[in-house]
């Protein structure tokens, strides 16, 4: 139930959309954990998993020759197995013309976060000439994120007046919008800004979780909420929206996890990298050691997957 | 009224924390007239890797340790073991060793463990040199820690073996992932606990039971192991040996089919410590 205190908009938007009962999606979230993927499934969800990856540095520390390996890596994750490239990788969009350098014209695409990010505190003008630069510099896909100060106080005009700008700025590019769940602070929430953010969106384009860069990220539990809003609006519409849970997801057995909750909540369509994606930086590094173990049969250790161990 | 006895639940000590087996299979621990004592867990290759991640995690800081703090902490596990001794030696007696023979054996395991933290500060200067050249250069060798080190203990002397081949990998700042004596587990579990109390941080030392054969495979092939030392038969040696030199580690193996005499002096010493470390010659220009 929402809260009293919720602004009157938001109770109307939930009279429409419904709300989340957050033990029943805690204890769904808690079964997908639970099943066996093996050999060859194991393989093919791995696998999966690699392609739909958005290959991710965004550090204030960031520098052409970063993102110059950061491309090689995603053309070729690793140079046995005849691993698949990744979806994309993700980086600021003064890094874009850098990346185009080694990226264009192959299947991985440039994605750019922009509207600035993360917080999205700047002026509109300032947002959309951001997205409009990144998008000329031959970004193929935005990152943007939502005014969620305009979310949490009701002004969900405003809010979609904002992604629909985006939208028309990003001409051809795939648009992601990020809802930074962290900030949205419940599973009801959640599903609104989802519901709000897919009305103006264009089929394929994407909702995402979050930016990485507050301590709550992607969970199984607020990327099921999300895959069941899109799983609605998907029913009510025929519209699909595309998905892209992103931070905090680091470990193989993480990623296939959140392939289970796609292929039981929205089935087989989603299954690819134009619906699902994830957003990480450490997670290809164990997808391909696993894929490394079930090609060898040994364990594998860190240090073969460009990884800082320090020795150990 | 009559009191339930209640049984207890051994677990394998593996990074810090009481786990049994992923697998949740276990083995029936019988004393040596048969009756039953316990179910022990039956570690499989998984238990293993998980053991060897907790090792990887723990490394670094503890490598990292003056050699003076990780002598302190060595003696603090000596000092955890000579509280419980009679524990450890009922558990000897009841894997079938004679009560004098079993309290020998405890006593041995404290003396190496203080042996060995009496190592900790002095292996270096042992082991290291400052070495002539013929040119304008200081020139010296130094010794790292290899890594994450796999042992493999027999099943003689199932507590002090155990604890001579772990101590020398840690006393020089390496980890260890150790398979106890498969016959005699139960000592194995009673160390686990008092390394649980003696301030060595978790996961330096991690102790799985569980059947020989089905672990040596992934000791052999496992990459992110960096040494393996123990004892073991002819067949496991070649199997050790292979995957050794697939994956690059080193092997310092004793013989099974031998004797050997776990309470000689000559089972302990700086040689053990040697064969666990890695060497580094560093050259550094000095003023002409």
């Amino acid at each position: 139930m929402p809260a009293p205190q919720t602004p009157i908009s938001l109770r109307r938007l939930f009279d429409e959309i419904g709300t989340v009962d957050q033990v029943g999606i805690e204890e769904r979230v808690a079964k997908h954990t639970t099943r066996s993927l093996k050999k060859k499934s194991k393989v093919f969800g791995l696998r999966l998993a690699v392609t739909m990856v958005d290959l991710t540095t965004l550090e204030g520390k960031d520098t052409p020759g970063k993102v110059a390996s950061l491309c090689q890596k995603a053309l070729c994750p690793h140079d046995e197995g005849d691993i698949p490239p990744t979806a994309a990788v993700c980086v600021y969009p003064s890094m874009v013309r850098h990346a185009r350098k080694h990226v264009g014209g192959t299947q991985v695409k440039i994605a750019s976060v922009a509207t600035a990010f993360p917080s999205g505190q700047a002026p509109l003008k300032t947002r959309l000439a951001e997205v409009r630069a990144a998008v000329a510099d031959g970004a193929d896909e935005i990152d943007m994120v939502i005014n969620r100060g305009a979310f949490l106080s009701g002004e969900f005009g405003l809010m979609q007046d904002e992604i629909a700008a985006v939208v028309e700025a990003c001409g051809k590019a795939t648009l992601k919008v990020i809802l930074e769940v962290s900030e949205l602070e419940t599973y009801d929430n959640i599903r609104a800004a989802s519901f709000l953010a897919m009305r103006v969106i264009r089929p394929g384009d994407f909702i995402k979780t979050s930016t990485g860069k507050t301590n709550s990220n992607a969970t199984l539990g607020n990327n099921q909420v999300m895959l069941e809003a899109i799983r609605d609006h998907y029913l009510a519409t025929g519209v699909p929206i595309a998905m892209k849970p992103a931070g905090g997801i680091r470990t193989a057995k993480q990623a296939l996890h959140f392939l289970i909750a796609v292929k039981e909540t929205l089935g087989d369509e989603w299954l690819n990298n134009r619906r699902y994606r994830f957003g990480a930086s450490a997670l290809l590094n164990d997808l391909v050691r696993q894929l490394e173990k079930e090609r060898t049969g040994a364990y594998q250790a860190p240090w073969n997957f460009s990884e800082a161990t320090e020795g150990y | 009224m009559t009191r339930i006895h209640i049984t207890k639940t051994p677990k394998c000590y593996v990074g810090g924390a009481f786990i049994r087996s992923e697998s949740g299979r276990v083995t029936e621990l019988r004393d040596s007239e048969g009756g039953f004592l316990a179910n022990i867990p039956q570690c499989t290759r998984k238990d293993l890797r998980n053991a060897v991640e907790a090792a990887a995690k723990a490394g670094p800081g503890w490598a990292k340790r003056s050699a003076f703090n990780r002598g302190q902490i060595l003696y603090r596990l000596a000092e955890m073991i000579e509280a419980r001794g009679n524990e450890l030696r009922d558990a000897l007696v009841m894997g079938g060793a004679k009560g004098g023979d079993a309290t020998r054996e405890v006593t041995t395991a404290i003396d190496r463990i203080v042996h060995y933290a009496g190592w900790t500060d002095k292996y270096e200067q042992v082991l290291g040199s400052v070495n002539p050249v013929a040119s304008a250069h200081f020139n010296f060798t130094v010794t790292e820690p290899v890594g994450i080190i796999g042992v493999i203990a027999p099943d003689a002397s199932p507590l002090l073996a155990l604890v001579s081949l772990i101590l020398p990998a840690i006393t020089s700042g390496n980890c260890v992932v150790a398979l106890a004596s498969t016959t005699q587990p139960y000592p194995s579990i009673l160390l686990g606990e008092m390394l649980a109390t003696s301030d060595l941080p978790g996961g330096v030392v991690n102790l799985l039971t569980g059947f020989r054969h089905e672990l040596i495979p992934t000791f052999a092939t496992h990459e992110h192991l960096r040494a393996l030392s123990g004892v073991v038969n002819a067949d496991d040696r070649k199997t050790l040996r292979l995957g050794a030199a697939e994956s690059v580690k080193r092997v310092h193996l004793l013989k099974a089919e031998e004797t050997i005499d776990w309470f000689a002096d000559g089972r302990q010493g700086v040689e053990e410590i040697r064969a666990l470390v890695e060497f580094k010659t560093t050259w550094h220009p000095v003023g002409a």
